[in-house]
């Protein structure tokens, strides 16, 4: 894959990172890293726009939180933000969610391909996950997602919003939204149905994925430290609600 | 109900008493139950502390020591296991303290030698318990291809060793120890019972597997048994880290590389 020649030269892929790929954009640089191949500029645009629209500097989102507990512990910021972006790769939102819908969304559209009715598919995997990630959302369920409709239309004007997968991905949410459940698709679907028209596999897709949250996770760090030391989301001795056994005594038990 | 009184944290193993006039500061802490700084300080040991705080009750002494048994055997993997080996790179680096044990819990949890491994080797003690037709079908059959994860697939059976050759004498040593501590149960089948999966699987018992048949006697289920497995790694991967850090990167391995499509040095280079 590649390495350094410490006061000559670094190998990318089999690349001279200096002379060839000196100009590379980092995105399309990071996904060559991953996958081998180049993107085009208009891909690289749309994949920019998936990390940008997701970006959300909240504190209380589950892993942003992590952050900003580290910053309110005065950790570094790296410690901080690395133990985040872990924490990302979550099973009710965040890298699981990502990777199972666009394996699904591949699975499916093999499967229709075959011959079998979409509606059919779509019942299957509910009936094995109980749920399709990328459609429905932990925090609001039927809500339609507010990044679908910017990043479409920036799809749509880069001439990438065509795909099979999209298409599919939308198929899906009409299927969703019909039945019982009343799920709309989020954006884990559309973002995943737009990586894999552009070529990228579910395990590549995901890796890309990685930093997709990561600039909204500097601001809550930094706020957590710009308050006084331990002062980000204090709980009272009082917040915790205990449901164990009665109090007992261990020294009367070991006897 | 305000947005204040809805933060609030609901848990069935820790309860605290807040300090007169301070209500951010614990005079008293119980732990299901106990009084942790009143009582258990004094009157537990730490893997009775350990066991009380994973399952809610305090252990019988032999459940106690069979925990310390397996705690003392999985404390230092050793510096060529990956998770000490990652704390390594962190330490000769002179990165955080937090870094290398980072680094030790991320290359130390895969399902290879990690502690997913030993998540799936529980599920699998789960599944065939103490019937050999059981064991039999499950590590002669392929896993099925399902749904994709994070987690890579498993490349050999869950419990036993990628690689090796002979079902080594450290395991070895510590299913005596921990089979001469427990009656019965999974550890019991397990150490008369080997070599005989030992054979079916093609591939030697490894510690993960070993782990997983003690962790679910002791009533552990897979997922607790993957963080425990997690934490009880971190005293050696700490303590070579600090070693390493002390010795510095001219004694420590940065190993040759091949690049096999090296474009070469540049004209003029």
């Amino acid at each position: 894959m590649g390495g350094c020649f410490p006061g000559e030269r670094a190998v990318f892929r089999g690349h001279d990172l200096h002379a060839e790929l000196r100009d590379a954009d980092w995105l399309d640089l990071y996904l060559f890293g991953i996958c081998g191949r180049r993107h085009s500029a208009a891909q690289i645009r749309v994949l920019h726009a998936i990390w940008v629209n997701t970006s959300y500097p909240d504190p209380r989102l589950w892993n942003n939180r992590v952050a900003a507990l580290a910053g309110s512990a005065r950790s570094t910021g790296i410690l901080a933000i690395s133990a985040a972006l872990a924490t990302s790769e979550a099973a009710i939102y965040g890298r699981q969610i990502d990777i199972a819908i666009a394996d699904f969304l591949v699975r499916a559209r093999a499967a229709v391909k075959a011959g079998r009715p979409l509606t059919e598919v779509v019942a299957e995997e509910l009936r094995v996950s109980r749920g399709i990630g990328g459609y429905g959302r932990p925090v609001a369920k039927s809500a339609a997602d507010e990044r679908n409709a910017v990043v479409l239309a920036l799809a749509e004007r880069e001439g990438l919003a065509g795909g099979e997968h999209v298409k599919l991905a939308f198929a899906i949410e009409e299927i969703l939204l019909a039945g019982r459940w009343r799920m709309r698709m989020n954006y884990a679907a559309l973002a995943a149905a737009l990586a894999l028209d552009m070529g990228l596999a579910p395990r590549e897709y995901y890796l890309y994925l990685f930093p997709a949250f990561l600039a909204g996770m500097p601001p809550c760090y930094v706020e957590a430290c710009e308050r006084p030391e331990q002062a980000t989301f204090p709980l009272r001795c009082q917040a915790l609600i205990y449901h164990g056994p009665a109090r007992r005594a261990w020294a009367k038990h070991a006897e | 109900m305000t947005a204040e009184s809805k933060d609030i944290i609901h848990s069935r193993l820790w309860e605290e008493e807040a300090a007169d006039a301070d209500p951010f500061t614990a005079d008293a802490c119980y732990c299901s139950g106990y009084d942790v700084y009143g009582e258990v300080l004094e009157h537990a040991t730490y893997p009775e502390y350990l066991y009380l705080l994973f399952r809610g009750e305090r252990p019988s002494a032999q459940t106690a020591r069979a925990l310390e048994i397996l705690a003392i055997a999985i404390a230092n993997p050793g510096p060529r296991d990956p998770s000490v080996h990652a704390a390594m790179c962190a330490g000769v680096g002179g990165s955080p303290g937090a870094a290398a044990l980072m680094a030790a819990l991320a290359a130390g949890a895969g399902v290879s030698g990690g502690a997913r491994e030993v998540f799936l080797s529980m599920q699998l003690w789960a599944h065939c318990a103490d019937h050999p037709a059981a064991w039999h079908e499950a590590l002669t059959t392929p896993p099925a291809a399902g749904r994709m994860q994070v987690w890579p697939d498993a490349e050999h059976p869950p419990g036993f060793a990628a690689h090796g050759q002979h079902c080594s004498l450290p395991v070895r040593q510590t299913l005596q120890a921990l089979a001469a501590c427990c009656d019965g149960g999974c550890i019991g089948w397990l150490a008369t019972h080997r070599e005989t999966l030992e054979l079916i699987s093609g591939r030697p018992l490894a510690m993960t597997g070993l782990l997983a048949a003690a962790l679910t006697d002791l009533g552990f289920a897979p997922a607790a048994g993957e963080m425990l497995t997690l934490l009880l790694r971190l005293p050696g991967a700490a303590a070579h880290a600090l070693e390493q850090e002390k010795s510095g990167i001219r004694h420590f391995p940065f190993f040759a590389l091949d690049i096999t499509n090296d474009p070469g040095p540049r004209a003029g280079q």
